[in-house]
């Protein structure tokens, strides 16, 4: 007979569950779901050692266990702090957890350019949905914004130290994933940035992920940069065969072409199987796939608009109000019409249609 | 005159070789440790004295040496935290430098309580002198038999390592200095787990702080009872102060804590008064990250009893009316010091001194920084001084190591207790640009509260 595995009872915002003991606080309350939730800025599952550096998480432990129902004096980092049995959490019951994040998610902005009209991730930026979340509509700092000496990554990632929020998601997936890591955090306190010290491009391989961890758009991808609008993008789930990792992938299709490709992620943005930098950067033709279908955006997210998961055709009236016919054609307009020109493929033009791209027909 | 444990040879002729140290009555406690007592026992000794953490944070030594995890077959280290660079103290800077013997005695003892083979002194990079004086010093340890091999024929074996660090100022907490010491980044971790458990190279290791570990020896050679006899309360044994400002004799003293902050300030034996005949407005008891107090609150507690030179008295009345005994750099500020200057100064080291890891500090103690600078600078509004308490209040006991804690502290205290400073450098700004605000009314006596 298998031992019967102890279970921790852990409370969090009074709904209480049962978790496997080892499980993280942050674990638990994303078990439980919705806005018990705590937002996460640096804890990355999927990364060991990730967590505890940005405190967007902070909880309060109002009971550190059964054994022992002493509350925690400070508030805690719940991506790093494993549940006991008998654990009494508040998150967004707790006055003090709203406010100290609220202050955290001030800090994260006053040096942040606040670009997103102009910021590739905007649209799935994790620090955007956070501010939405818990910012102010104003800002009490007064003082130019920090900048940086601008550094060259490769031809596959750009870096914009400006927007970085300093989460060292990037430094362990290059540690964890790539054979030898050419970046990390030089320098300290306000000053500190990511770099490669001496200009070096980033192009080992999978190094491509970082650009999937980034929570906010200081690492994009330079082969979709400028080019569109996320939530102008319909992802699409596809798989390839791939010898390097599973070639389970995001196409991101505008009409039919594929603007860029990303590892899956989850419910809490994190992706599910890394993929390799051939798949991410040089399959970009439909032909290099095979498509699975739409993939499932969450309804929170602004890529969700206008993007259909499931294709609900509408009833065809015409042939019942008719008893039955097919409507005819009784004139094509174009036969007539010299408005339209099929023969001039509009989005082809390098630019906006002129009078010259029409030549007179005779 | 109080008793002194540490520094009652430091001025033999000669004291840092061996020679002299040895004919002094040096290493008679290893002999004492290593020949008569277990490790266990050693270990009791330093509970029974009562010694705390001269570091900082005042934790009790023989508790911290006794959660230290000995699993079988794991190395476990003790580590010397030299990295003294908190603005005002340098105590541990004097005794390594004069008693480099005393230090690498008590690493021997403690090594042994803890079973640590390999200890590692990590001293702060700037010290590059001491460096020498202390190698020097564990060579000839190690060529008279007190280390190495087979010390004294107990079959006990230690090593000494002087590590130096890069100049990084947070490398003195102790996860960092362990970070650093692998040859890291020198980012605090998060806790737990703590170092007694996953501490060097993740085996079970003990930071002490040089001058906790030197009053090691004092306490093997006269017995841990013995020691808690000097001293008051909880605050056993002598501590060492470095005293610096405006004094007139600035130096380290060793004191007992027996004696009052006003002793200590004006008498002829320690700091020797206020220099230049002017009057004390304000000091920081415990190093620049302790609360700021101002003269009356330093001399009497909120109470209206004398404020002594010991733990508990100094955080007598917590942070609203008290300070903390810190690492012992007593900073003094005559009537001619700008409290907001002084502010401004130590915010601008703690924004130097960030990580950078997590957010509140990294991006709070610069903002703190340029607030003050406007404020210092006759830019500043009535509405900085709120938004300044707001931001340290956001900062404390957010951060993952005690450095966002020692950035707030200072500027929440300067504003409790000199609010009005702060308000006149807003209100005055061309004056305050060529004119200190005072001592104001910050040496008048405190109303005592009527007691039944």
């Amino acid at each position: 007979m298998a031992e019967e595995k102890k279970l921790f009872k852990v409370t969090i915002d009074n709904i209480t569950i049962d978790v496997e003991p080892g499980t993280s606080i942050l674990t638990a309350a994303r078990m439980i779901g919705g806005d018990v939730a705590p937002p996460a800025m640096c804890y990355y599952s999927k990364l060991k050692g990730s967590g505890g550096k940005c405190r967007t998480c902070l909880v309060e432990v109002a009971a550190g266990s059964t054994a022992d129902p002493r509350p925690m004096p400070k508030l805690v980092a719940s991506c790093r702090t494993n549940v006991m049995d008998g654990m009494v959490v508040k998150n967004i019951t707790s006055e003090r957890v709203v406010d100290a994040r609220n202050g955290v998610v001030e800090f994260l902005l006053i040096n942040h350019p606040l670009d997103c009209p102009v910021c590739d991730q905007a649209g799935e930026c994790h620090l955007q949905d956070l501010s939405y979340d818990h910012g102010k509509e104003g800002t009490r700092y007064e003082f130019q914004r920090r900048t940086f000496k601008k550094h060259d990554l490769g031809p596959y990632i750009q870096l914009h130290m400006t927007r970085c929020i300093l989460c060292y998601r990037c430094v362990f997936t290059a540690d964890q994933l790539t054979n030898k890591r050419v970046h990390g955090v030089l320098d300290r306190g306000d000053h500190a940035e990511i770099a490669t010290y001496i200009e070096k491009s980033l192009d080992n391989d999978f190094i491509g992920n970082v650009i999937d961890v980034c929570p906010v758009g200081a690492l994009t991808d330079k082969t979709f940069r400028f080019k569109n609008r996320v939530w102008f993008l319909k992802p699409v789930n596809a798989h390839c065969e791939c010898t390097k990792c599973k070639g389970n992938v995001t196409l991101w299709y505008r009409g039919e072409e594929v603007f860029r490709v990303t590892a899956r992620k989850d419910q809490w943005g994190e992706v599910e199987d890394w993929i390799c930098n051939e798949c991410r950067f040089e399959k970009k033709k439909t032909s290099d796939w095979i498509i699975e279908g739409p993939a499932h955006i969450s309804r929170q997210s602004v890529i969700s608009q206008g993007h259909y998961e499931k294709l609900v055709m509408p009833k065809e009236t015409m042939p019942e109000v008719m008893g039955g016919r097919q409507p005819r054609l009784l004139m094509d307009i174009h036969d007539v019409s010299g408005v339209n020109r099929p023969d001039v493929d509009l989005s082809q033009l390098p630019g906006p249609a002129h009078s010259t791209d029409f030549p007179k027909q005779s | 005159m109080g008793r002194k444990l540490l520094l009652e040879k430091a001025h033999v002729e000669g004291i840092r070789t061996y020679e002299v140290y040895r004919r002094e009555g040096g290493y008679r406690s290893v002999e004492k440790a290593l020949k008569t007592m277990s490790p266990d026992q050693v270990t009791e000794e330093v509970k029974k004295s009562g010694l705390r953490g001269r570091g900082g944070a005042g934790f009790p030594a023989g508790m911290k040496w006794s959660f230290l995890a000995k699993p079988e077959g794991v190395p476990r280290y003790l580590v010397c935290n030299a990295d003294e660079s908190e603005p005002g103290t340098f105590k541990d800077r004097y005794l390594m430098e004069f008693l480099p013997h005393l230090l690498i005695e008590g690493l021997i003892v403690a090594s042994y309580a803890l079973g640590s083979e390999r200890t590692y002194i990590y001293i702060r990079g700037e010290y590059a002198w001491i460096v020498d004086i202390l190698e020097h010093a564990i060579a000839e340890a190690n060529a008279n038999g007190f280390l190495g091999k087979n010390i004294l024929g107990t079959g006990f074996n230690c090593q000494i390592y002087v590590q130096r660090g890069a100049g990084a100022y947070i490398c003195g907490e102790e996860t960092a200095l362990i970070e650093s010491l692998e040859g890291k980044r020198g980012n605090p971790r998060i806790k737990p787990p703590f170092p007694a458990v996953k501490g060097l190279w993740d085996c079970p290791t003990v930071v002490n702080n040089v001058e906790t570990l030197a009053a090691v020896v004092p306490i093997i050679d006269m017995g841990g009872e013995e020691y808690a006899k000097i001293g008051v309360g909880k605050s056993t044994g002598t501590k060492l102060i470095s005293a610096c400002g405006n004094i007139n004799k600035p130096g380290v003293y060793e004191i007992d804590m027996t004696i009052s902050v006003e002793e200590f300030i004006y008498s002829d034996e320690y700091c020797g008064g206020i220099a230049n005949g002017k009057r004390l407005k304000a000091c920081i008891p415990g190093g620049s990250s302790v609360p700021i107090l101002p003269a009356n609150l330093l001399l009497k507690t909120a109470k209206g009893e004398q404020r002594m030179m010991n733990y508990e008295s100094l955080s007598d009345g917590g942070f609203a009316t008290g300070s903390m005994m810190g690492s012992g750099g007593f900073i003094v500020l005559d009537e001619d010091q700008c409290v907001v200057r002084n502010t401004l100064t130590l915010a601008r080291f703690y924004r130097h001194e960030s990580c950078g890891q997590c957010s509140p500090c990294r991006e709070g103690t610069g903002w703190m920084e340029k607030i003050l600078k406007n404020i210092e600078t006759g830019k500043g509004k009535m509405s900085d001084i709120d938004l300044l308490w707001d931001i340290q209040r956001k900062i404390e006991g957010n951060t993952i190591c005690p450095l966002g804690d020692a950035a707030a502290w200072p500027v929440a205290a300067a504003i409790r207790h000199f609010r009005d400073e702060f308000e006149w450098h807003v209100n005055n700004p061309v004056e305050s640009q060529h004119r200190n605000f005072g001592l104001a009314h910050y040496a008048d006596p405190l109303p005592v509260p009527v007691t039944a």
